[in-house]
């Protein structure tokens, strides 16, 4: 029984309810460090890792929290730990952190935090909501590598290029496919491109699947958003 | 809506306030001497490759004097030398200046100039120039910045201190004319200032930071 809920999480959380293809939050930085693989992956991981820790932490104040003053709990609970994430990011991985520049500490301002502290780690306990921290951001994370990775194939003919920034050792080029690629990709237009295709891919295979089984009607909700 | 007491809910804010400033500053304790080592790291390491060839034995980043504008170097922002010995032989001078006239503000470069005046390597530290276009300036995603290692102000002549397209000598950037311009101009101009300004530049003393080169380059002449 467990395992068919934990099943329907990962869904809802990759899939179904997913924070950037779906929810459509944490648009800014998706949209601006995306143009290689590394750096989504980077971010993916560092807020991942906010949104687990700040659903622990405003998941286990929920009780002793009065309501009126929960929004600045959470906005110094978020801010407090992307500082932290920023100082681990500089002291452990610099290099990435000088790629990704202001972007680690702008997610503070990435709703999809606020929104699943709000909605989800408030009114349940901590495990559940490390649970939803770990799916959402991990939701948030693989569309981040995805974008990456299809930009950077197209616009720079490379793929896993700088890996070096998180693995340590000597610059990597990646795998170079192409001397060059399709600029338009890697410029920020390309990331508005690429965000619009992944939606359109996700809706077309659930209109799709839809189609195939009896029509539960899901569609009214995503379009309302 | 509800008469809870305020004082209550300032309370809890200054629990979370409290627990979440011990949470940072715990962190900084665990980080602060990693971010020290990283910084300096990485300052030498992005140094270095600008001294070609060269015999030091001194840390490049202890003999730095940095310039505030105005000044003759070219940029608008603080200029920054870097001085370098073998022993106490001067072998070479690193300046840290900005190209004001790339195609997205300012290009911030570093200049490494030997004492006879050839240049020992030519670094990009910073720019805005458009990805795949002018960002080849970057040694990772080209040698175009290689090319300058060697040359001098006499070599080529100063006629020739441009790209192919306006006559000159160094290779141009396909579908970027301003950044290599801009660059170019930059390079000449701080071996330009090298030239006239050699001694100043190494009479300075690094523990005075502020010391005034331009003062020193006065009495000299």
């Amino acid at each position: 029984m467990m395992s068919v809920s934990l099943l329907q999480r990962f869904k809802t959380g990759l899939w179904r309810d997913n924070p950037g293809l779906v929810q459509l939050l944490g648009l800014c930085p998706l949209l601006a460090v995306t143009a290689t693989f590394v750096n989504g992956l980077g971010l993916g991981i560092a807020t991942l890792a906010v949104l687990m820790a700040s659903n622990a932490l405003v998941s286990a104040t929920r009780s002793w929290i009065q309501p009126e003053i929960r929004v600045p709990i959470y906005v110094l609970i978020i801010a407090s730990l992307v500082t932290c994430i920023e100082l681990l990011f500089k002291a452990w991985f610099p290099d990435l952190d000088r790629s990704l520049g202001i972007f680690i500490p702008l997610i503070v301002t990435n709703c999809a935090i606020v929104a699943r502290a709000e909605v989800f780690a408030s009114r349940n306990p901590v495990g559940s909501s490390i649970l939803d921290g770990l799916v959402m951001g991990l939701g948030f994370a693989l569309l981040l590598m995805a974008i990456g990775a299809f930009r950077e194939l197209l616009g720079q003919g490379t793929l896993f290029a700088r890996m070096d920034m998180l693995v340590g050792g000597e610059p990597m080029r990646g795998i170079v496919l192409a001397d060059n690629g399709w600029l338009l990709l890697v410029l920020p237009p390309g990331a508005f491109f690429s965000l619009a295709l992944a939606i359109a891919a996700k809706n077309a295979i659930d209109h799709r699947r839809k189609d195939a089984r009896t029509p539960i009607s899901r569609r009214a909700r995503s379009l309302n958003r | 809506m509800t008469d809870r007491p305020v004082w209550k809910s300032g309370v809890t804010l200054a629990v979370i306030a409290a627990f979440c400033t011990a949470l940072v500053a715990g962190t900084w304790q665990l980080t602060a001497e990693r971010i020290e080592n990283n910084k300096k790291e990485w300052l030498e390491r992005s140094l270095t490759p600008a001294l070609a060839g060269l015999f030091f034995d001194s840390p490049v980043t202890e003999s730095m004097i940095s310039i505030a504008p105005p000044h003759d170097l070219p940029g608008t922002e603080t200029a920054i030398i870097y001085r370098v010995y073998a022993g106490t032989e001067p072998v070479a001078a690193l300046f840290v200046v900005s190209a004001r006239d790339g195609y997205a503000g300012p290009i911030r470069l570093l200049v490494g100039i030997s004492m006879d005046g050839t240049i020992t390597g030519i670094r990009v530290l910073e720019h805005r120039e458009t990805p795949g276009l002018g960002d080849r300036v970057e040694t990772t995603k080209s040698d175009w910045v290689l090319q300058f290692d060697g040359h001098s102000l006499q070599d080529p002549e100063p006629g020739e201190w441009a790209i192919k397209g306006d006559g000159g000598q160094f290779d141009q950037l396909t579908g970027a004319s301003v950044t290599p311009r801009a660059i170019i101009k930059a390079i000449k101009h701080t071996l330009t200032y090298f030239e006239s300004n050699r001694d100043a530049v190494f009479s300075v003393h690094a523990d005075n930071p502020e010391s005034d080169i331009n003062e020193a380059s006065q009495e000299q002449k």
